[in-house]
């Protein structure tokens, strides 16, 4: 970008009416990065990155923080943190002033915390029965409308479960109350101890906020161990980690290159296009790491509150489906787009064979500074962003095409095992629902069953809006067509996708999601 | 004596999931044949003499081959509903059925309901106890003579299965169609509710609102009850006692 380009957008932001002071600060940071030299890449991963093959998710061009930070809370409540002048507290209003003021300090991509805490068991030690309930609610009510406007930001995320308690079920009571955008919420479940009433809460829940998500506990902590959580959109990462960047490979993009069949494509361009993606999430780490030092001069890891050793890089995959469907084509085995993905069993069998190829492959190439993912990247099925035109998000069917919903989970399931970092698929579930909320859970408990890493559902006709992993309320939409304003960055991000997508006239909600600036 | 197993049924057609058919989520088995003709019928094509839905033909299967649908979904299902038609029309298979369930380690944890017109004797009911887990009967309408006008037949039977499926505890839940004019009636509903109140005062009941979509043309045609006239049959039954009422 040369200085007239710089200063033409510079001025386009300070000037515009519609982004509030903070949102302008954050903005104008964003585009001084975007001033610095990219780090250096080779002439191939270069062409790649510039046609789009492969995405670096615009975060811009000099690192200084990892993409996805998940601070150790329970170790900063427990210790207290010096940077910050905080003592360990001593009782629940403490703890939660504590928590406030450290959310204001955690870095991410965002600019806003990505992780909020696994808050049911964070707090557990200070609430006892001398607390009413109603004085619970009261000073979880409070704190639920600190976050959501002082961290406007629906990938602020907050973790649940898998065991019941007194708090998770107060925080639910609270989020139904309250309603809003912040904080995204993931109810993590455990068949044998998440018991179905609480499951049925959070079914509840989701009627009234399109929050949480479902995750598969067990397969999470098979992955990362205990310490993991659900942060952003669909991100599964270890708690004292997270990632230092999320790089992303179009599949559609590569097979558009590609002359030949299926095998061709797995033994010769994917394996390419791989190690390209590598090579920028390479790059990008080192940035980060060698040369903005930032676990050598933030709090956090200075403190112990985040760990090196416990983050990776996502590597992320999108457009599977045209993927598939287009080498279905190459092999002369579509039936005139009869047999596409999630409606063949052929253009299914294909599909995993596309992803085992890939998991493969990415699980033999090291990247520098991953010891999180044992040196290598965690797989990750990326949600879309929105200009992301013609391609379908991560490894899902491409939205109005979608099979019944057991069939849906049928195809999408065989996938969820391999992206340790998440992946998502949304259902749609008829507003009859609401009359019957157990048939949820046991949908829930059947998708785990199946293998499914994360299941995640809105409900026909809800005033929450999902923009893949995060929330918007139509009413802020609606807001933002009449004054172009919105309290929340991610509501922008939602209407730069809502006009791309259509997102209020079509009947299926689903839409990319960004997890950036607007351009 | 044939195999439990190879007892067949005339199934007019199955779903793999359903969230409309009794508690949880549930595969649904729609048996061909009914006792009844009403004219608010959703499933017409069930009832002996009424044209086929397109592509609908019923079919013979074996207990086992149902089975093995239900295996395929079991992960995401409560249970099992028997439906029609009229269920307990094919007794045989409806208990077959429920037996192979129940005797199935991996699917033996399905609760089995039967969602009938009540029309049958007790002894259908009392042979399918061991292994039935509730039933969600229709009360077309408790005055006799209107429920000849609306199903062809009286409601004798209907009443004495309410009353003895409450006292062998296998009374899921009693629904109450109404139809505006017809059987919606305040002193009528009033009457229902009283009635129901002798049965079990706090017995669930959904209350369900008629609707055209699906079901024949009548002449004149059937008027489709307002979420307030719901609202006030729902009252009016709530005055006679604590029922849990549920309005669709």
């Amino acid at each position: 970008m040369d200085m007239t380009e710089f200063q033409t957008r510079a001025s386009a932001l300070t000037q515009d009416l519609t982004l509030g002071y903070d949102q302008k600060v954050r903005m104008l940071a964003a585009l001084a990065t975007e001033a610095l030299p990219y780090p250096e890449l080779s002439p191939p991963c270069r062409e790649a990155l510039d046609k789009r093959v492969i995405c670096d998710m615009y975060e811009g061009h000099a690192p200084f923080t990892p993409r996805y930070v998940l601070p150790d809370y329970e170790r900063a409540l427990r210790e207290g943190i010096d940077f910050l002048e905080l003592e360990p507290p001593e009782d629940l209003d403490d703890a939660l002033a504590f928590l406030q003021i450290m959310y204001a300090h955690v870095p991410s991509v965002t600019t806003y915390p990505v992780y909020l805490g696994d808050l049911d068991s964070l707090l557990a030690p200070y609430v006892d029965e001398r607390l009413s309930d109603d004085e619970l609610d009261r000073k979880l009510r409070r704190f639920w409308i600190g976050m959501d406007r002082m961290v406007p930001d629906a990938f602020a995320h907050l973790d649940l479960g898998p065991d019941d308690s007194r708090l998770v079920r107060a925080m639910l009571r609270v989020e139904r109350s309250v309603r809003q955008v912040v904080p995204n919420i993931t109810l993590k479940v455990d068949p044998d101890r998440t018991p179905d009433d609480l499951i049925e809460d959070a079914v509840r829940t989701v009627f009234e906020t399109g929050k949480p998500h479902f995750v598969n506990h067990p397969m999470m902590v098979a992955d990362h161990g205990d310490g993991y959580a659900a942060v952003s959109c669909y991100n599964s990462l270890k708690i004292g980690g997270g990632a230092h960047t999320l790089v992303r490979l179009n599949l559609k993009e590569a097979v558009l290159r590609h002359q030949g069949g299926a095998d061709a494509f797995l033994s010769d361009t994917l394996p390419h296009y791989v190690e390209l993606t590598a090579e920028l999430a390479e790059a990008r780490i080192r940035s980060l790491v060698d040369h903005q030092r930032f676990f050598d001069s933030h709090w956090l890891a200075t403190e112990g509150l985040i760990d090196i050793e416990k983050f990776s890089a996502m590597f992320g995959v999108l457009g599977l489906a045209e993927c598939v469907n287009l080498l279905m084509v190459h092999e002369g085995l579509d039936r005139g787009g009869q047999a596409r993905y999630g409606h063949d069993a052929e253009a299914d069998a294909l599909a995993v064979r596309v992803m085992e190829r890939l998991a493969a492959l990415v699980a033999a190439r090291p990247v520098p500074y991953c010891q999180g993912g044992g040196g290598r990247a965690y797989l990750h099925s990326q949600g879309g962003i929105d200009i992301d035109d013609g391609v379908t998000a991560g490894t899902r069917i491409p939205v109005g095409d979608e099979p019944a919903l057991l069939d849906h989970i049928g195809t999408c399931a065989p996938h969820h095992r391999l992206f340790t970092a998440g992946v998502s698929d949304i259902f749609h579930v008829d507003e009859t629902a609401v009359r019957n909320p157990e048939a949820v859970v046991d949908v829930i408990r059947g998708a785990l069953a199946a293998g499914m890493r994360d299941f995640t559902f809105n409900l026909d006709d809800n005033e929450f809006v999902r923009i893949t992993g995060y929330l918007v309320r139509k009413s802020d939409l609606a807001a933002i067509a009449d004054t172009g304003s919105a309290r929340h960055t991610s509501d922008h991000l939602a209407a730069g996708s809502e006009a791309a997508y259509h997102l209020t006239q079509r009947a299926v909600k689903r839409i990319g999601c960004r997890e950036l600036h607007p351009k | 004596v044939s195999e439990p197993g190879s007892t067949t049924g005339l199934i007019a057609d199955t779903l793999r999931t359903s969230l409309v058919d009794g508690p949880g989520n549930r595969f649904v088995v729609f048996l061909q044949g009914c006792n009844f003709d009403c004219v608010a019928c959703h499933n017409p094509q069930t009832i002996p003499g009424h044209a086929p839905v397109d592509g609908h033909v019923p079919i013979r299967r074996t207990v086992d081959s149902v089975v093995e649908e239900i295996r395929d979904v079991a992960p995401f299902i409560r249970g099992v509903t028997v439906s029609g038609g009229e269920a307990t029309q094919q007794p045989a298979f409806l208990r077959s059925l429920f037996a192979a369930i129940k005797a199935d380690h991996d699917l033996q944890r399905l609760s089995c309901f039967v969602d009938s017109n009540g029309a049958c004797d007790q002894t259908t009911w009392d042979r399918l106890a061991p292994v039935m887990d509730g039933a969600m009967i229709d009360l077309k309408c408790l005055d006799s003579e209107i429920h000849q006008s609306m199903t062809g037949r009286p409601n004798d039977q209907v009443l004495v299965s309410i009353e003895h499926l409450h006292r062998i505890g296998l009374l899921h839940e009693v629904r109450l169609l109404l139809i505006s004019g017809v059987n919606d009636a305040p002193d009528l509903v009033e009457r229902t509710g009283r009635w129901l109140a002798t049965v079990n005062p706090s017995m669930r009941l959904k209350v369900i609102g008629f609707r055209s979509h699906g079901s024949r043309p009548q002449e004149p045609p059937l008027v489709e009850p307002s979420q307030e006239e719901l609202g006030e049959a729902a009252d009016i039954l709530r005055s006679a006692a604590p029922f849990e009422i549920e309005i669709v």
